[in-house]
């Protein structure tokens, strides 16, 4: 039986980039069909009825046409387009941080359907955390976890000894290294304890739980610093949003 | 060539694919065109081929709103006639068309040239923002108009720009929402924007 030429799915905009006089080709992140790529005819126009529902960004249903290169949105309607985000550039620049890892960490037609989820979850998580930076470092891990990179956290990630509690040594390209291990992996940084609990922590517990957990400000630096690493190094590049995000962090205060 | 394959001529097959290259125009409207071309008299191919050459050759940028003119500066930026205490952010030369087309704005524009698109590879460095920063070191401009594209990389632009500007003492404003989410302005109607102006808001 041939594939229908039509389908549905429900989709998150990651990017969009104009093409020809009034189209976009569109980055979509849909729970069971994976990342696709869809063109969506006419929506910069401003008559279009399809623009509004197909911005970056916008979780919405959407009705597609099979094509020869490319699938074509023939229908669009938003179910959520994250306005608390749109309206405040510091949680915009993090939402576009969520969505560039998500098209950096999948490929196109592989499902994942947690990763959809928690992409979603967490683009609900990010109005309410007022700019802190909890609901980014605990998706990062998760990401981790989802696309099959979750970092070794109890063993020793060269000699496979149990980790002793004490200060150790993270290699981002696998996870905790023990001190005897550590002249072997030079592109490791030193971990303390404490941030290898808080890792273990936000991998067991849920969100609400992780989120009760204080950080001193040096321990949150260095969870930001060690996730960072192991994002780069799976990612292969830097994260793009990243760095527009702390050129916002460091723009002159509102008002 | 006895198999039955004739190649193009080498001058054909070279338009063709240059022409495939212009947005919204794939190999096939490439080749309708070229072979229009070739039927049209000799004079107007070489005034096409003229026009081309003079897109390149005889535009500058207006170094005071970075538009694309034959002069710099820019007629707009030289006429005694505009309100220069008045600033209108755009993103793209078209969108500064579209609103002369209102004939309701008189003051000046600056164009970014982008909007702030991170994922795209584009960030605030990649805009001509730092140009429209030291044009309001003059203390010239009281008002500046944000008329960015009402999409996410309009509005990202927008709040940027305003987190910048509000600062330096200026009064910010924004194009009000009567122009749908996720268009592009050189798409919109007259009406849409001379409402849109009118009804610009604090920002
Ligand atoms: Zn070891
Ligand atoms: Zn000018």
């Amino acid at each position: 039986m041939p594939a229908p030429r039509v389908y549905r799915t429900e989709a998150l905009v990651l990017r969009g980039m104009d093409l020809g006089e009034a189209d976009r080709l569109l980055t979509l992140f849909t729970p069971r069909l994976g990342k696709l790529r869809a063109l969506a005819r006419g929506v910069r126009r401003p008559k279009s009825k399809l623009g509004g529902h197909l911005d970056v960004l916008c979780h919405s249903d959407l009705m597609l046409a099979r094509g020869r290169n490319l699938d074509t949105i023939t229908g669009a309607q938003a179910r959520h387009g994250f306005p608390a985000l749109r309206g405040d550039l510091l949680a915009l620049g993090q939402a576009l941080y969520v969505l560039e890892l998500v098209d950096l960490f999948t490929a196109e037609g592989m499902e994942n359907y947690s990763l959809f989820q928690l992409t979603l979850t967490t683009l609900e998580r990010l109005p309410d955390a007022g700019g802190g930076e909890t609901p980014l470092r605990y998706f990062e891990l998760r990401l981790l976890e989802a696309t099959g990179y979750r970092p070794q956290l109890y063993n020793c990630h060269v000699c496979r000894r149990p980790l002793e509690p004490q200060d150790n040594y993270f290699s981002p390209s696998g996870g905790v290294i023990c001190p005897s291990c550590q002249a072997q992996e030079p592109f490791s940084h030193p971990l303390s304890l404490g941030v290898l609990k808080v890792l273990r922590h936000y991998l067991r517990a849920g969100y609400e739980e992780a989120r009760g957990v204080r950080l001193t400000p040096s321990q949150a630096r260095e969870l930001k610093l060690v996730l960072g690493e192991c994002l780069r190094y799976h990612g292969e590049r830097d994260s793009r949003a990243g760095a527009f995000l702390e050129r916002v962090k460091g723009l002159p205060s509102q008002g | 060539m006895k198999d039955g394959f004739i190649p193009l001529a080498a001058p054909v097959a070279r338009l063709i694919e240059e022409l495939s290259k212009l947005p919204g125009i794939g190999p096939k409207t490439a080749a309708r065109l070229t072979y229009y071309l070739l039927r049209r008299p000799a004079p107007e191919a070489t005034a096409l081929a003229e026009a081309v050459l003079a897109l390149k050759e005889k535009t500058i940028l207006c170094s005071a709103c970075q538009n694309i003119a034959e002069a710099d500066p820019c007629p707009i930026c030289a006429s005694p006639e505009r309100d220069r205490a008045t600033l209108c952010v755009v993103e793209e030369p078209l969108d500064i068309l579209a609103l002369e087309r209102t004939r309701k704005y008189r003051g000046l524009y600056h164009v970014l040239h982008g909007a702030i698109s991170p994922l795209e590879g584009v960030g605030p460095e990649q805009l001509r923002i730092r140009e429209l920063l030291s044009r309001l070191q003059g203390g010239q401009v009281k008002e500046v108009i944000l008329a960015t594209n009402p999409n996410l990389e309009g509005e990202a632009t927008a709040m940027y720009l305003q987190r910048l500007l509000v600062p330096l003492g200026l009064r910010v404003t924004r194009l009000a929402r009567g122009l749908p989410v996720g268009g592009d302005l050189e798409y919109a109607d007259e009406v849409t924007l001379t409402r849109a102006l009118e009804g610009r808001q604090e920002f």
